[in-house]
């Protein structure tokens, strides 16, 4: 069994979120427009976290959406059967909107891509931010976060995982798992 | 874990596990949403080819696979009976492989002999959709049924479904056997004589001739269109006659369940088997069933459009 290494504790989860609500109420000044929309599905739930220390702060409730990219997907068909389907939720117009994109881990930057096309359909927000609770580096496609809970340095081989209690697991995490083992 | 989709082709609901037809249900309820989108489509299928080959006249079924195609970005071909080479005597197995020669991905395919798209299924690479073979199967329209059952019902196991009308021509109802059968609703077949098959209660289901019993407590009757150009050999004395016995209005529905649903795979002959009133009525969700369709028949393309299977290179 590969150990993980843990970079982020729960408090530190609650922090990094609440500094991005921050950031995110300053760079827009305010609320006016401003949307949240996070990726299926550690996006979306970090994405309703940041609705809520939004709320905290400024007393509004942002609109939330949720976006499944599945069908985006550069790689769709080439990887077997295929993956399962689930609903975008975006209960709104995003035309004229300061839409802010939530993911939990950043790496190449295709699910992002995939993600963009998939707003793109659904009308011509006024822009687009990016926030990500961990961004490791290795980008092959030009996309860089607004927003940033913590910076990884990792390894191509390493697997970075973002557990929250929404998922089920006990408590939150952050965590860095090694390469597996060649055999 | 999920059950995941490792079949080449879609031929009938026979062969479905419970498991592959709530994957298929499932999946299709995700894609509903893409037709209320200002952009009603995804590159899901980009680069990918689609032939549509309809040996049998058929409007609503293939132009709802049409746009489905086309709302996953797939290229698609279409050869309609008339216009095809089949008219010239080419043999089925040799049309299909001229359209495999051409690089196409799925052949959606409708024929009027039972059995056609299996004999074709090994012989190609292509997937293969069955859109309604002779008498057998219709799988994608008893897939919408199900859905619209479980979008207006919530449910499926313990629902009671009658189908009224021509049972036994009818592939829509047979598909429908299977798939309710498994997912745990009651079935009765109801109609004259002459079109409920010999045996068919050997399908698990119940068949009467007295219309009162097919409607009182049902869940949902479906009603099958009475297939005009089939009654040459006349199955009943005639047309009003059925409409007489078999006729859906609003006075039959007396005594019908206050919340039963009238379902109709289309075309509707209205005043033969319904009246115009009820088509349109609140019990209605005909139109509801064409717009599952198109969910439907997305999630089967999407689905069938998987990468490598076991057994490939």
């Amino acid at each position: 069994m590969k150990s993980a290494k843990s970079l982020l504790d729960p408090d530190g989860i609650r922090r990094a979120l609440t500094r991005i609500a921050h950031e995110i109420l300053e760079r827009n000044k305010g609320t006016k427009d401003l949307v949240l929309i996070g990726i299926r599905t550690g996006g979306a739930h970090l994405a309703r976290r940041i609705q809520s220390e939004i709320k905290a702060i400024e007393k509004i409730e942002v609109l939330l959406g949720v976006v499944d990219i599945t069908l985006y997907r550069d790689d769709l068909s080439e990887r077997g059967p295929q993956a399962k389907i689930r609903e975008t939720e975006i209960p709104f117009d995003i035309t004229e909107k300061k839409v802010v994109l939530v993911d939990d881990v950043l790496y190449t930057g295709r699910t992002i891509r995939a993600a963009l096309d998939a707003l793109i359909d659904f009308g011509r927000p006024q822009s687009i931010q990016l926030a990500v609770l961990a961004d490791r580096g290795h980008r092959e496609l030009p996309i860089k976060p607004d927003y940033i809970g913590k910076n990884i340095p990792t390894s191509q081989g390493e697997t970075v995982e973002v557990r929250l209690t929404e998922d089920g697991h006990l408590q939150d995490d952050l965590v860095v798992l090694p390469s597996e083992e060649k055999p | 874990m999920s059950v995941e989709w490792n079949r080449k082709d879609l031929l009938g609901l026979r062969d479905l596990t419970i498991e592959e037809i709530n994957l298929l249900l499932q999946t299709a309820k995700s894609f509903q949403e893409i037709s209320l989108r200002p952009v009603k489509k995804v590159p899901a299928l980009r680069g990918r080819t689609v032939a549509n080959l309809f040996f049998e006249p058929s409007t609503r079924t293939r132009i709802s696979f049409e746009l489905a195609e086309k709302r996953l970005s797939a290229d698609t071909i279409n050869l309609v009976g008339a216009s095809s080479s089949m008219v010239k005597g080419e043999s089925l197995k040799d049309a299909a492989r001229n359209i495999e020669a051409l690089k196409v991905h799925i052949v959606v395919m409708r024929h009027s002999a039972s059995g056609a798209p299996h004999r074709l299924a090994p012989a190609l690479k292509a997937s293969v959709i069955n859109a309604g073979d002779g008498i057998n199967e219709h799988p994608t329209q008893a897939l919408l049924d199900l859905f619209t059952i479980l979008e207006k019902k919530g449910k499926l196991a313990g629902l009671k479904v009658s189908f009224i009308g021509d049972i036994l021509h009818s592939r829509v109802t047979r598909s429908n056997i299977w798939g309710l059968t498994k997912m745990g609703a009651h079935v009765t077949v109801c109609g004259p004589k002459t079109l409920l098959p010999a045996e068919i209660e050997k399908l698990g289901v119940h068949a009467t001739t007295n219309l009162h019993e097919a409607v009182q407590d049902a869940d949902v009757l479906n009603l099958l269109r009475i297939q005009l150009e089939r009654q040459s050999e006349s199955f009943f004395p005639s047309i009003r006659e059925y409409a007489n016995s078999y006729q859906i209005n609003r006075e039959i529905l007396k005594e019908a369940k206050p919340d039963v649903l009238i379902m109709h795979p289309g075309p509707v002959n209205r005043g033969i088997e319904i009246t115009s009133d009820v088509v349109d009525g609140p019990f209605s969700v005909i139109l509801d069933q064409v717009t599952h369709g198109l969910a439907v028949r997305m999630a089967v393309l999407y689905l069938l459009s998987g990468g490598k299977r076991e057994g490939e290179e």
